[in-house]
């Protein structure tokens, strides 16, 4: 029996290959609401719908960071508007140190997830593989749609645990027992925790559907022509995100399941010889806290790099069509890509060098921790030597694209400082650490992706976003980034450390005070201007000025020979087929030849 | 699979077909039982870890003594386990003859041979069932362990909160396993995959079944072997 017959008909089964995008012609088909916008099997409005709660939680998780700055930066005043606000949590005025925790717990856990995962992946992996690729849909849409949907789940549970009397889970976002494993250990570990576990689960389980989709996908739906060394970077990175999802997050539900029975069923997994003022000496015994630490970190670490790899994959992309030149090093690229992510498994005990890890093993992780510096250069300096002489146009997207390949140069390194286990003993858990994962992983991922939307806005609502406020967006962003993180280098090298609630009290941090007070004014406005590209975003969807042409860029990606609003099915009749790589650009004296183009007989080789 | 490509290697990959000549959804599975490879492989890790790290440990067959309507005082180390072991092979080798008769086309033997598959994921559920309530019977259970250590010291609960978590973990999948069972007998009985002209999905309860036969020899090896 053949299996070739029913390789692609589940996918193709259910769409409806007409296209309705550019016109308001009645169809044969009636999409009601509910279907179109609200349970939607088409990646690209899946993709809308990870982006736009993505930017929910943007925007709750950022003003989260406003708020224990104005702390952070104001310990002796009091905001009556945060009584407000807060309520108990803020009485007088003045946040609490269990609101404090909090704070800083779902700020973290919001962003890393919520946003930089499944916001950036969930959104331009469901967004471009089918598109550049030439799929009409995901391998399975309904998956897809079920990934979403246990996202959305996800992110109800956890914002349900903002508002539970004990307040939401406040022992940070890594989770560490036994904080988090004991519910009297602090008000944010009873049902705080609870909440907090199962929203992890749920999303364990939207990013476990998502990524098989992806990879499925990426390896079995290519249209004709379209070898993996065609691919564009974006699909590229986008497939070893996937691939990193989904072997690193089970080894955190393990860790999780383990983490529960702990919390709620007596046992002793993670606890050992513990004694709880006003409870007195707990009976767990033979755990180990630094085990779960262990199962943490193994997807902890690969989890930063699923957060940066989509992005390196978009900048390449966007990189190269704005220089008008091909990207370079393509093989280079791949490869450094595929380096990162078999080192992102076998590093993650760096988090860990003053756990009491035997020296020795800590050598062997500084060793493959410094390693990455390896990839990660070669992938900079072939961003820079694509830029290099090229006729580059200075669009927004093309902007953050260039603002992250600087973050990523300026957070990059001090990750080699970081890296050494022995100026890891002066450097861990203080500032430098902060400075140094929210340039690299945070900031410069948030930078991919806006470069990604302002890139594929046209793609995605057939208007341009504001140029204007697109450029103030970014210029305020970038110096307001390292304005925020550069000073809190030199904090850390002082030795102030991380998650503490109010430093004017120690007599060495008093230095700081006034600098402290910048950082959060800054932090305020950087926030403020977010707010002006959320403005941006929405008034261009209705508003924004209309695409003409179908490849306004002048890309030679498949996606641009779409629709200008591409139906459910993407294509108008037969998927092109592929006859070159993704970055003929300026060949022949040519501006650009899209990848549909055949080669001729007398085109030059690359 | 047994279907080879016919197209030169070079051609496989240049798009327009699967490359492993395979339909999205094996692929799926293959990746799906590769990331629960890795949910197993962490918690037998961090069972292995702790095990190493603790003073003394309870001897399986000290622990694993007993079987059903025994008499009082039996002592029949690892017999009980060995019999759900090897229920639990059997039912993947007539989970291969569905697969294989799906091949065929042969409904008949497919029926017969799901049927088998799923008794016997049943009974061997009905055996850990037994041990389980035979455990709590002698005091064993999440956070309380009755077993002393091999050499007669007092021993952590970890011993029993590994047992329990584990091989709970993995009846779960069992338990998964014989409701997918439940549901291909359904669509085979209803000519669902007569009609689609192909028994892939068998094929993919197959795979799903015989992956956690695989973990269950690891499971079986680390907690009644070692």
């Amino acid at each position: 029996m053949s299996n070739e017959a029913v390789l692609h008909a589940p996918a193709e089964a259910g769409l409806h290959l007409d296209a309705h995008g550019d016109d308001h012609h009645e169809h044969h088909h009636h999409e009601t609401f509910i279907s179109k916008y609200v349970f939607s099997q088409d990646h690209k409005m899946i993709a809308k719908q990870f982006l736009i709660t993505g930017m929910v939680w943007a925007v709750l998780g950022g003003l989260m960071s406003v708020l224990f700055r104005l702390q952070l930066g104001y310990p002796d005043s009091t905001f009556p508007f945060l009584q407000d606000l807060l309520g108990k949590w803020a009485e007088g005025g003045k946040i609490t140190p269990e609101a404090y925790y909090a704070l800083v717990t779902t700020h973290g856990t919001v962003l890393v997830f919520f946003v930089l995962t499944a916001g950036l992946s969930g959104t331009f992996a469901n967004f471009l593989i089918p598109l550049q690729i030439g799929a009409r849909d995901m391998a399975s849409p309904f998956m897809n749609m079920l990934s979403y949907w246990f996202f959305f789940a996800a992110s109800i549970v956890m914002l349900s645990s903002l508002f539970v009397e004990t307040g939401p889970f406040s022992g940070g976002w890594t989770a560490y027992p036994p904080l988090s494993a004991l519910g009297d250990a602090s008000p944010g570990s009873k049902t705080g925790m609870d909440l907090w576990l199962i929203s992890m689960a749920l999303f364990v389980v939207s990013s476990l559907l998502g990524g098989l989709n992806y990879i499925a996908t990426v390896l079995n739906m290519r249209t004709k022509g379209m070898s993996m060394t065609r691919l564009p970077l974006t699909i590229w990175a986008l497939f070893f995100t996937a691939v990193l999802g989904v072997l690193s997050f089970p080894v955190l539900f393990s860790g999780f399941i383990l983490l529960i029975f702990d919390r709620n069923f007596g046992t002793s997994f993670y606890l050992s010889d513990i004694f709880i003022n006003g409870v007195g000496a707990l009976p767990n015994e033979g755990g180990s806290a630094i085990l779960y630490q262990h199962l943490f970190w193994f997807l902890g670490h690969p989890e930063v790099y699923i957060i940066l790899l989509p992005a390196m994959g978009m900048v390449s992309e966007i990189l190269s069509v704005n220089s008008r030149k091909p990207i370079f090093g393509y093989m280079a690229m791949i490869g450094s890509l595929f380096a990162i992510a078999i080192l992102a498994f076998l590093v993650w005990a760096h988090h860990m060098f003053v756990t009491g890890l035997n020296p020795f093993l800590g050598s062997v992780f500084v060793l493959l921790t410094l390693l990455i510096a390896v990839p990660s250069a070669i992938k900079v300096f072939n961003w820079l030597t694509t830029l290099w002489r090229g006729n580059i146009r200075f669009t927004p997207g093309m902007m953050f694209s260039i603002g992250f390949v600087s973050l990523f140069i300026s957070g990059g390194l001090t990750g080699i400082w970081l890296g050494n286990s022995a100026l890891d003993i002066h450097l861990h858990d203080t500032y430098f650490v902060i400075a140094h994962f929210h340039i690299v992983m945070g900031v410069a991922s948030m930078f991919g992706m806006f470069a990604g939307i302002y890139h594929w806005f046209p793609k995605m609502y057939g208007r341009f976003l504001n140029n204007t406020m697109g450029y103030i967006h970014f210029w305020v962003t970038l110096a307001g980034a390292y304005l925020i993180f550069w000073p809190m280098h030199y904090q850390g090298l002082a030795g102030m450390p991380r998650r503490y609630y109010d430093y004017s009290a120690w007599e060495s941090f008093k230095q700081f005070t006034e600098l402290n007070r910048f950082i959060s004014t800054v932090a305020m406005i950087v926030f403020a201007v977010q707010l002006l590209f959320l403005f941006n975003f929405f008034y261009s969807i209705f508003k924004g000025r209309k695409v003409t042409t179908t490849n306004p860029w002048g890309a030679n990606t498949l996606e641009w020979t779409t629709p200008i609003n591409p139906g459910h099915g993407n294509w108008v009749g037969e998927i092109p087929e592929v006859h070159r790589w993704a970055y003929d650009y300026g060949k022949d004296g040519k501006e650009f030849i899209v990848q549909t183009k055949a080669v001729g007989a007398d085109e030059s080789h690359h | 699979m047994a279907t080879t490509a016919t197209a030169p290697i070079t051609k496989s990959w240049s798009g327009g077909k699967s490359p492993f000549n395979v339909e999205y959804g094996k692929l799926m599975m293959w990746y799906f039982l590769m990331s629960d490879a890795f949910t197993f492989g962490a918690f037998l890790i961090s069972y292995g870890t702790i095990r190493f790290s603790t003073n003394g440990w309870p001897d399986p067959n000290a622990v694993f003594k007993s079987f059903p309507f025994a008499p009082e005082g039996a002592n029949a180390p690892l017999v009980f386990v060995s019999v759900m072991t090897f229920i639990l092979i059997i039912s993947s080798v007539t989970m291969v003859l569905a697969v294989q008769a799906g091949h065929n086309m042969d409904k008949k033997k497919v029926t017969t041979n799901l049927i088998w598959t799923i008794i016997g994921g049943i009974a061997f559920l009905s055996c850990q069932a037994w041990e389980w309530n035979h455990l709590h019977h002698e005091g064993a259970w999440w956070g309380s362990n009755p077993f002393l250590n091999a050499d007669g010291t007092a021993s952590s609960t970890n011993f029993t909160n590994y047992f329990f978590t584990i091989t709970g973990f993995h009846g779960f999948h069992v338990f998964s396993g014989v409701i997918i069972n439940i549901i291909m007998l359904i669509m085979t009985l209803t000519d669902q995959f007569e009609k689609r002209g192909h028994y892939l999905m068998i094929e993919k309860a197959g795979l799903y079944w015989h992956f956690v036969d695989l973990v269950w020899v690891f499971v079986f090896t680390c907690f009644y072997l070692i």
